[in-house]
């Protein structure tokens, strides 16, 4: 059994608000699905699968109920929760179900407000005594990681800032970036230090916003206008401390998702175009990069430095939206538009000065979670057809 | 500044009540399984590696070295530095690094355990030696 070409993504929608003031939570669920349904060429009452993470306000029955879905169609409904990586998940999780006939129709949203509005606690596990009180944070949990990356591989702070560097390249063409100014790897060294030794412009940014997408079937794809783009390989995995055994902090979940969804395309990192990468940090995408196998361990910072990561200079171009390094991340979740991008430069739709000349096969991979604690990873391989 | 830091009461539950009776007296334990041999933290009934339950408390010696750190440079309540520590027992953990110059911390520092008081049973953090 395969979810190998079962599944095309027929709808896109990034929102384009960064700054959402003067909206709900849930309003921005419903615009994001809206955009995505009509990017497709579909109606509402089309959707029979419906899927939402954490940050969907109530979970999936109060979005069902809210977005005003056909809850006489609606046969397939799916909340997994892996953070910032949820919705590469629920891409697959969407192909899966409709490869076996629970659905044909799927829509997929994420939306939130950090920045202006109150984000719902994450819920203690059975390590709350044996670790709250430490104060693990985005920043000093991936923080540890690059620590350690440096001491056992010679990774530096400049090899990290080039990562940045590529990320603010792309982002001066997207009109709805929140950092359209080219940096330097200079300017990422002397921000200030955040929490060792990540600096400020190694951490992406905090935005409102949102995405969704539509996934559907060969035979709907087909009779739809847009480009046709199908999923030909997924991956899930989990990582964690596992009682304390081997503690490892230089790898990710990715080691495993990687490969599960290579193997399942029947290609290698030597045939991706194209590549969206989590960039909750710089440190995260370089992880990545190593895990997925586009390098060796420990080579990362050699493959991200001199601006291989730049559309148009380098040898893969990434982020092309400019990422949650310069564009958005919207509700501290980047996964959604890690797919969004991706679908763009396989439709040819990212804008002229980074699109991908043919670019016929992507990746999208994220992580969720603390990638220095507990975290999930999701890999995608997606395919112009 | 780590002194005046304010922490919370562990919950504590069934599962785990004996470490923090034992974390009362100043003794840091960890959970051993008797079938596989291995050593484990936090503290479960079932071995994590071989799904025994025949796990028993032990002692730790407290002692063992820095595997990686961070300083967080800002928060509400100061600078803090948090780090995994692996004992010599074998187990990493997660800590706080305390009752020390936080800019002078490096991988591989041997560091040992120092209770610190809350409302209930004491929290573990480590200190270099």
């Amino acid at each position: 059994m395969t979810i190998k070409g079962k599944a095309y993504i027929a709808g896109i929608f990034e929102h384009p608000t960064r700054h959402a003031p003067d909206k709900s939570t849930a309003q921005l669920h419903a615009e994001v699905a809206k955009g995505a349904i009509e990017d497709a060429g579909l109606s509402k009452d089309d959707v029979d699968g419906y899927f939402c993470a954490g940050d969907a306000p109530g979970g999936a029955w109060p979005m069902v109920d809210y977005l005003g879905l056909n809850t006489q169609k609606l046969r397939h409904v799916d909340s997994t929760e892996t953070g910032g990586c949820s919705y590469i998940i629920h891409l697959g999780h969407a192909a899966e179900a409709i490869a076996a006939g629970k659905c044909s129709i799927a829509l997929i949203t994420l939306a939130g407000k950090p920045r202006t509005g109150v984000m719902p606690p994450r819920a203690a596990g059975a390590e709350a005594d044996f670790e709250l009180a430490y104060g693990a944070t985005t920043h000093n949990a991936y923080g540890m990681c690059a620590m350690r990356h440096m001491h056992d591989y010679g990774t530096t702070s400049v090899q990290l800032a080039w990562i940045k560097v590529a990320a603010s390249h792309h982002a001066q063409y997207n009109p709805h970036a929140m950092l359209k100014d080219v940096v330097t790897v200079e300017d990422v060294l002397n921000s200030p230090m955040i929490s060792d030794p990540l600096h400020r412009m190694d951490c992406c940014v905090v935005s409102d916003g949102g995405g969704a997408l539509i996934v559907t079937t060969p035979e709907i794809a087909k009779s739809l206008k847009k480009p046709q783009v199908r999923l030909i390989g997924h991956g899930e995995a989990m990582k964690g401390p596992r009682g304390g055994k081997d503690l490892d902090l230089t790898y990710s979940a990715g080691v495993w998702s990687g490969p599960r969804a290579f193997d399942e395309a029947g290609i290698t990192p030597k045939d991706i175009k194209y590549a969206s990468i989590y960039d909750s940090f710089t440190i995260t995408v370089l992880m990545q990069l190593e895990d997925l196998g586009f390098c060796k361990k420990g080579e990362g910072g050699k493959f991200v430095a001199d601006g291989n990561l730049i559309s148009g200079v380098g040898k893969l171009p990434f982020n092309t939206d400019g990422g949650g390094l310069c564009s958005n991340h919207p509700v501290n979740r980047g996964g959604m538009t890690k797919i969004i991008e991706a679908v763009r430069q396989l439709r040819g739709e990212a804008h002229p000065k980074v699109q991908v000349p043919n670019c016929d096969l992507a990746i999208a991979h994220g992580t969720g979670g603390l990638l220095g604690v507990r975290h999930a990873a999701s890999t995608a391989i997606l395919e112009r057809v | 500044m780590s002194e005046a830091k304010k922490y919370s009461a562990p919950v504590t539950n069934a599962e785990t009540a004996p470490f923090w009776e034992a974390a009362k007296q100043g003794k840091f334990m960890i959970k051993r399984c008797t079938a596989c041999g291995e050593a484990h933290y936090f503290p479960r009934s079932i071995c994590p590696f071989c799904y025994s339950d025949k796990t028993v408390w032990e002692q730790s010696s407290g002692e063992g070295t820095i595997y990686t750190y961070s300083l967080m440079r800002k928060s509400p309540t100061g600078p803090y530095a948090i780090g995994y520590v692996t004992l010599k027992e074998g187990p990493s953990l997660q800590t706080n690094f305390v009752d020390c110059d936080l800019t002078t911390l490096k991988i591989g520092q041997k560091v040992k355990v120092v209770f610190k008081p809350t409302d209930g049973a004491p929290l573990p953090f480590f200190t270099p030696v």
